[in-house]
């Protein structure tokens, strides 16, 4: 019972990531219809933001260390930490928390740069032009980061008083082995905020209809004399700042590194497609149930049926999908049928 | 006219005879006796053409493991540096005993060297060792960061009557089954690991232990889990599960939580690299390391650990034990000497794959000048059995009969403490080289033969 409890659990969190990634995606897609092989990107770039934080809260005084002389080593002491003891310490334990007040705007601004500086001019090109230049500038984006932040990953913690694992099971009276750490619980509610926010502003904002009305139909909208391109450039600021956020609280769970983001944008792909492209409710179910599928897979006892299930499980779920239903889960009639 | 005709000597029945026996018998002498039975015939890029002498560092320069691959790079340069005298100082070169080279090159020709990008993939490391062979015409090659490659690779380099001389490999595979005649390995492996970590388990851990493995799922993973195994149970511990991990997993959750309930009290990390950091810290955070299990505290073991990947796991490599091939933080002279010359070069402290490729360039060098030649099976030969000293590991010797280097290895622990940003891991031991020592039998492989 705990084991099937801490994979629910495990399946939730997961599924808390790749449904906020695909979430970004599909509002780019949805809106523009642009198939953006640099969203992956922005969610690494979202962790460097929280990464970037870190180190500017962090930035020290060196004291060398005297005993070695054939180099510069040295103990780090954060000028915080010396200006206001304590407080200071405290501030930079919040690194990540603090981060996301940092990574709203830079997201937007790259977002909106993106948008206006590249990505508007391959609107009415094929989907391969799209897809060969927004995939080069994921490239160009992950280099750049590997110049200036290496090829390692860099750890950055939770703060302390979420660092361990909540005790669930102890709680509920069940076994006192089922624990989940702190953070990732975190996680999952921030991902149940951000997706509530998104579809509570598309919903319910007057914005928000436009964009939608602008989703279904563009050439209407446009004909009701309204600058549905200029709101289409906000939702892709919107995306950046939505996926750039699931980077930034991501931090903790997995150290960064410049190639995150290739590792999660063919996964964020395959949760769009399972959920249907365009449809923000079907990437967030597909982002839920391929998490809980991925993690009910790694069981010792599900891998002992049919060994290495783990490992196939989401391009498995992905082929039946898209043979037996191709515009995905909950997709819209008319795309991706063709 | 017919005196002439006359005198001109004609073979007789007897000559006949007496040729046929000496033909005969020089047929039947084994060659190793003949002159020029060693023919210094063309075997890869042998014959050396011009004044120099170019080898090939083959290392990550892209990729998760770019940043060990670029103080692979910086290690090589520093030891072709040092081969040509043009080095700050002489490092290793002043320590390594015995010592052929002088620092005027190799057999008077100057070291140069050409640059390849493994990208940790063994298809674009091949690749890129088939253009320094064909194109650049090296006569060695060296470097890389996962054992995956150096396999590859040191296929390729037999082949090519290449001299294969590995960077990081930490797979019993490498100098096991699949061993070559032309690659050889400083390096220490899974299986001494093992030897080396298993006394000091028990003296730490105790014999009744119930251990997890998480295992990366490719040859260096196999071998580590396997070597790992086997020094535990020999000590009395049991393995509740082995699971095996894809390599670059990221999020190793769903791997973690099975373990929570496996009754297990000690986990063991067959991972490296990005693999190692991820699953680690994740391990850390679902709170392994604060849980009672059977009564004993949850430990944690990393059987290989790299200072440069210790730094990227934080705060959770602390107390972690583990064992490393080398660390900066050694006294003897040679390793003083390297980290002295390497920090006055870079002004930081070279990693442990930066010394395997600098020991190894510096191996490769002074086998050439024993020698005498750049012939590939002679400079084999000047490998094979070679016993040297002064290059950080105390005695060291080449074994002949796999290629695998023998001297003392690293058990090492996460610094509680660190004094510095590359203070992070503590020598708990330097474990003897007696006490890793294992009979080349035991994993099979051919090394084939010298002649590519």
């Amino acid at each position: 019972m705990e084991d099937i409890l801490i994979q629910i659990l495990n399946g939730l969190d997961k599924g808390g990531a790749y449904a906020l990634i695909a979430l970004g995606l599909t509002l780019t897609f949805g809106t523009l219809g642009v198939v953006n092989f640099a969203h992956g990107a922005l969610f690494m770039l979202g962790a460097f933001c929280a990464v970037s934080t870190h180190k500017l809260l962090t930035l020290s005084v060196k004291v060398r260390d005297e005993s070695i002389t054939y180099f510069e080593a040295y103990k780090e002491q954060p000028y915080l930490e010396i200006w206001w003891g304590d407080t200071g310490t405290a501030i930079i334990d919040y690194a990540v928390p603090i981060s996301i007040l940092v990574t709203i705007p830079i997201m937007l601004i790259i977002g909106v740069v993106m948008e206006r500086g590249l990505i508007q001019r391959f609107y009415k090109r094929e989907h391969a032009d799209q897809i060969l230049v927004t995939f080069g500038l994921a490239i160009v984006i992950q280099e750049l980061i590997r110049t200036f932040y290496g090829a390692n990953p860099i750890p950055t913690a939770a703060p302390d008083i979420v660092s361990g694992s909540a005790a669930i099971g102890a709680f509920f009276g069940l076994s006192e082995n089922l624990v989940y750490p702190w953070w990732r619980l975190i996680y999952l509610a921030f991902a149940g905020v951000i997706i509530t926010a998104v579809f509570s502003f598309l919903k319910f904002t007057t914005y928000g209809m436009v964009v939608r009305a602008g989703m279904s139909d563009r050439d209407t909208v446009g004909l009701l004399g309204i600058d549905i391109g200029r709101r289409f450039t906000t939702v892709f600021g919107l995306a950046a700042i939505v996926t750039g956020l699931a980077g930034a609280m991501y931090v903790p769970i997995l150290p960064p590194d410049y190639h995150m983001g290739m590792d999660f944008l063919v996964l964020s792909f395959v949760v769009v497609v399972v959920g249907g492209m365009g449809s923000l409710g079907g990437a967030v179910a597909a982002g839920f149930l391929l998490g809980l599928l991925q993690s009910f897979a790694s069981m010792n006892e599900v891998k002992a049926i049919i060994p290495g299930i783990d490992q196939i499980i989401i391009y498995l779920v992905a082929i039946i999908i898209l043979l037996v239903r191709p515009r995905g889960l909950m997709g819209r009639e008319g795309v991706m049928d063709d | 006219m017919k005196d002439d005709k006359d005198n001109k000597k004609k073979w007789s029945r007897r000559d006949i005879l007496k040729a046929s026996v000496a033909l005969g018998a020089a047929g039947a002498t084994p060659a190793f006796f003949m002159k020029d039975a060693w023919a210094e015939n063309a075997i890869g890029n042998y014959p050396v053409k011009g004044k120099t002498l170019t080898l090939g560092f083959n290392v990550p320069q892209t990729g998760a493991y770019a940043d060990e691959g670029a103080d692979e790079l910086r290690a090589f340069k520093l030891a072709v540096k040092h081969l040509n005298g043009e080095g700050k100082d002489d490092g290793m070169l002043s320590t390594m005993k015995p010592l052929a080279l002088t620092g005027n090159g190799v057999l008077g020709k100057k070291v140069t060297y050409v640059t390849g990008d493994t990208q940790t993939k063994s298809d674009a490391a091949r690749a890129s060792a088939k253009r320094m062979i064909e194109k650049d015409k090296v006569l060695m090659i060296s470097g890389g960061s996962s054992s995956g490659v150096a396999i590859a690779v040191q296929g390729l380099c037999q082949e090519a009557g290449v001299i294969f001389m590995a960077g990081l490999t930490h797979s019993n595979d490498t100098t096991g089954k699949d061993k070559r005649r032309y690659g050889f390995r400083h390096f220490f492996n899974a299986k001494m690991s093992g030897s080396a970590l298993g006394p000091i388990l028990k003296k730490e851990m105790g014999t009744e232990r119930k251990a997890y493995h998480l295992t990366a799922d490719y040859t260096w993973g196999w071998t580590q889990e396997e070597s790992m195994r086997e020094t535990t149970e020999a000590l009395g511990w049991k393995t509740v599960k082995a699971v095996k991990t894809p390599v670059g997993a990221g999020d190793f959750s769903q791997y973690i939580t099975p373990i929570l309930n496996s009754g297990a009290d000690t986990l063991i990390l067959n991972h490296y690299g990005k693999d190692m950091i991820n699953s680690l810290t994740q391990a850390v955070q679902f709170g392994l390391r604060d849980k009672q299990v059977n009564g004993k505290n949850f430990e944690i073991i990393v059987p290989l650990f790299s200072r440069l990947m210790a730094q990227g796991a934080g705060d959770n490599i602390k107390g972690i034990l583990g064992s490393t091939n080398w660390n900066w933080a050694l006294k003897d002279a040679g390793s003083q000497a390297f980290v002295k010359s390497f920090g006055a070069e870079y002004g930081a402290p070279p990693s442990m794959a930066a010394h395997t490729c600098y020991v190894q360039t510096l191996l490769y060098a002074d086998a050439c000048e024993r020698a005498g030649t750049f012939y590939p099976p002679k400079v084999i030969r000047a490998l094979e059995g070679f016993k040297f000293d002064g290059m950080g590991n105390g005695a060291t010797e080449y074994r002949a009969e796999d290629h695998q280097c023998f001297k003392d290895v690293l058990v090492v622990r996460g610094k509680e403490n660190p004094s510095s940003q590359f203070d992070l891991l503590e020598i708990v031991q330097e474990v003897p080289r007696s006490q890793v020592e294992y009979d080349a039998k035991i994993f099979g492989g051919d090394l084939g033969p010298y002649k590519g």
